[in-house]
Order: structure tokens, then sequence, then C-alpha cells
């Protein structure tokens, strides 16, 4: 195990970064959307939301991503592995934290809403500035827990080909012979990505403004 | 044009099987302090609550500003108003909760301000002058960046009530507003309440501050059961009651007074 091997695989982690960032974003963006959808009062846009989020968490991601590696071309759609990969993860945490944000949006206090509504906003202004930016904040720790499970899950887009911590580790371990030293350090690499996220989730909870009363 | 700000004919509503509010009819003098006072259950929060929109009575027109909220009358027959024209009419109301009701991702501020930016458009700078302005008034400019979580009841609820005032309503309802203060915070709360009174506002205060709607209110409805038994002067409704269950329930507010007087 050399300095440089280890350099190596912390150039890939930045990849793992970079997937699972974008990824989470797109994903809550996403989330947010369904949300709207199951709340519109519109039963095909309910019932829409709702099959699409049983699809993602009923089946495994690594499943999902040769899907829609598989499914595409056929489509006539090609895609670099980096967008495939990101679409995937995307969807599948976005089924997740919709399911998430439905328990933030029932913690909205109704009184809230009123005086939203008795202050002139429409409903598609109170869903913008009251209810989602509420409930975000009381799923924050439950948004921080799927940030870290899509890092570590992030190690499954190796299957379409993109380069990240796992697939690197598994390409030196192969050229190297070293597997223990390598796949320890990528492990090491995780954990501290993740233990960061964790530390500035913390400060940042602590520094957001008031919650509703409990 | 009516004379009245508010003008309830025969309303009644009812949750399943429990009537609420048995065939109710009030007119809301404008530039009047209108008090609405019973037991707890009677129906004068529902009956408040009516008067917004927020709950639909299930029988009998409000008019608000001679205009009808909630429903319009057409060829065929009363249909509710669209989200819009309820606006339309709503605007003309301003709300303050028994909770207060602020929003707790925005500052004190910022609560003030939201409506002008978002609903009246302003932009972000007058938006926030006119929101200094209306904490100014209720004693608050200090406090204008502190988030809800950060300020007592009392000046919680006053910031409900510069929210409420910033969209220039001719009307405003109260929904027991010092309910849920300590007698300390529920002064400096009815202190700015008794100025809005002396400036004309309009206003219909649903309390258990039976001083409050002695001394500030014009008149003084007194609902039991859903029903509206006696509606009154102050001095009619305090001094004379000749309703037995008014008389009743006022003597538990005498005896409190004179325990003190003691």
């Amino acid at each position: 195990m050399t300095w440089y091997l280890f350099q190596l695989l912390l150039q890939a982690s930045l990849m793992t970064i970079f997937v699972s960032a974008i990824s989470i974003l797109a994903g809550l963006v996403f989330a947010v959307f369904l949300s709207a959808m199951r709340m519109s009062g519109n039963g095909w846009l309910y019932n829409g939301a709702g099959l699409f989020i049983s699809f993602f968490r009923g089946v495994p991601l690594l499943v999902q991503l040769l899907l829609i590696f598989n499914l595409l071309p056929i489509i006539g759609i090609t895609l670099p592995s980096l967008a495939t990969a990101i679409i995937g993860l995307s969807l599948c945490t976005a089924a997740y934290q919709a399911e998430n944000l439905r328990g933030g949006f029932e913690g909205v206090p109704i009184g809230l809403i009123e005086s939203a509504e008795m202050a002139g906003f429409s409903r598609v202004q109170t869903f913008i500035y009251i209810r989602t930016p509420i409930a975000l904040r009381l799923t924050f720790p439950a948004l921080v827990n799927e940030a870290i499970l899509i890092l570590k899950s992030s190690s499954l887009v190796s299957v379409v080909g993109l380069v990240e911590l796992t697939k690197m580790a598994q390409n030196l371990s192969a050229s190297t012979y070293q597997p223990l030293p390598i796949f320890a350090s990528a492990g090491l690499i995780y954990l501290v990505i993740n233990l960061t996220v964790a530390f500035a989730a913390r400060r940042a909870e602590d520094a957001l403004p008031g919650l509703p009363a409990k | 044009m009516t004379d009245s700000a508010i003008s309830i004919k025969n309303v009644s509503k009812q949750f399943g099987d429990t009537v609420v509010l048995r065939d109710i009819n009030l007119e809301v003098p404008r530039g009047q302090v209108s008090c609405l006072i019973g037991p707890s259950g009677s129906g004068k929060s529902t009956l408040l609550r009516c008067m917004a929109f927020l709950e639909e009575a299930n029988a009998g027109t409000i008019l608000i500003e001679g205009e009808p909220l909630g429903f319009v009358e057409g060829p065929n027959g009363r249909r509710k108003q669209t989200a819009a024209e309820l606006r339309r009419t709503r605007s003309k109301i301003g709300m303050v909760f028994q909770q207060f009701n602020l929003w707790p991702h925005m500052t004190a501020l910022g609560n003030v301000a939201a409506s002008l930016r978002r609903v009246r458009k302003m932009s972000r700078k007058d938006a926030e002058e006119k929101a200094m302005a209306q904490l100014e008034k209720v004693d608050l400019a200090p406090r204008a960046h502190h988030y809800p979580s950060q300020l007592s009841g009392g000046q919680q609820q006053r910031v409900a009530i510069a929210r409420a005032l910033a969209l220039d309503p001719t009307i405003m309802l109260f929904d027991e507003p010092t309910s849920a203060l300590d007698p300390e915070l529920t002064g400096e709360v009815l202190n700015v309440m008794r100025t809005l009174a002396d400036e004309g506002m309009t206003m219909v205060v649903v309390t258990h501050e039976i001083g409050f709607a002695a001394s500030v209110g014009n008149n003084v409805c007194f609902l039991d059961h859903g029903r509206l038994l006696f509606h009154d002067t102050p001095e009619k409704v305090f001094a004379a009651p000749r309703n037995p269950r008014l008389e009743q329930f006022l003597d538990t507010y005498l005896d409190r007074g004179a325990f003190l007087v003691q």
C-alpha cells in the first residue's frame, strides 16, 4: 500500500461524493414534487406518486441500476455512465425521501396553514413558502440519515461502469494483489466522509431556527 | 353597502350530529368592538371561524362589507366561491389566533413581510419597511430579527397582530387572543388591542377577559349551546343581566372579583 495508491482512492472518493451529493439534492427536489402530487387532491397524481414510490422502494437499487443501464439503450437513449448512475440513485432516494417528507408534511400544525390562508396565500404559495420549509426542518435528521445511506449505496453504481471509490478499490486490488490494505483504506475514507456529514448536520441542526412547538 | 361590517343571517353549523351553532343572526357594526363571550363549547370560536370561512356554515349567509363570504348565490342556487374569490373577500379580514400561529422558520419581520411580498408582490425592501412600521406599532421593532421561538407568548401574539394588520384589513377577528398567556403577558396584548379599538378598527373578539369586554367592548354577545342568547351593550349585559343563564355564567367572574375586594 503506497501513498500513490491512497491518492488514487482519494481521487475516486471525489466521484463518490459528487455522485451522491447531486443525487441527494436532485432526489430531494423530486421528493418535494412527489409530495405535492400526493397533496394535490388529484387522484391520478396521487396514485402516480404512490406507484413510483412503491416501485423504487420495493426493488433493490442494484436491480434498478441494471434495469436503467440496459433499458435506456433499447429505447434509443445512450447516456454516459455518470448520468445513468445519478439518475438511478436520484430516483431511488427520491422515493425514500418522499416517504420521510410525508411525516414532515403531516407534522405541520394546521394553525400555521390557516394563518397562511388568512394572510392571502394561495394553496401553491402555502405549499412553497410555509409547508415545505417547515416539513424540511422537521425531517432534517431523516434527510441526513438518507444522505449517509446514499453515500454508501453509491458503491453500487460501479455496475454501470462508473469508477468511484469502491470500483477503484476493486481495480487496484486486482492489479496489486493487496486487497486488505486497499479495502481497509476505502472503508476508512467512507467512514471519514460519513462522520463529517453527520458532524456538519449536527451543527446545522443547532443553527436551524425555530421548529414548531412540540 | 350595508351599515354592518359583518352581517350574519340564519347561520347554523353542525359537526356530525352535534349542533354547534343554531340559527345565529348578528350584525357587526362598523368601527366598533364586538365581544363574543360564553362558556367553553358554546360555539363562540366556531362562529368567529365562520366569519373567516375557516369553518363552513351548513346553512345561512355571511356578508363581509356587504359581499358574500364562502358562497355566492347564482342562477342555480348557491355555489362555493373559487379560491380567488374567497381570497378577495377574505382580504378585508385580519385574523389573530389563540396559538399565535406564527411561521417558525421566519423572523418576526419575515412573518409580517411575507404576505406583503408574496401576496401584494411588494419588493423585499418595501415589504420590510412596511413590516417594520407595523412592528413599531406593537412596540416590537427591537425584536424584528428574532424567531418566534425566541419571543415570549405576548410578543408572539403582538407580532401576529402586526402580521394581520400589515395587509390593511378593515375587520380584525381575534380568537381567544390571550387564552394561552399568563396575566402579565395578557396585559400587553390587550393594550395593543385597546389602541387598535381607539383607532376605530372594526373588531370581533372571542374572549374570556370579561374586564376587557366590559371596558373596551361596544357590544357583547353571549352564546350558550350554540345559541346567541343575549346581544347588548356591556352596561346592559354586565350591570343588569336579565337572563338566568347569563347571570349564572357571570357569577363565576363575580365570585373571583369578590375575592379581590375582600
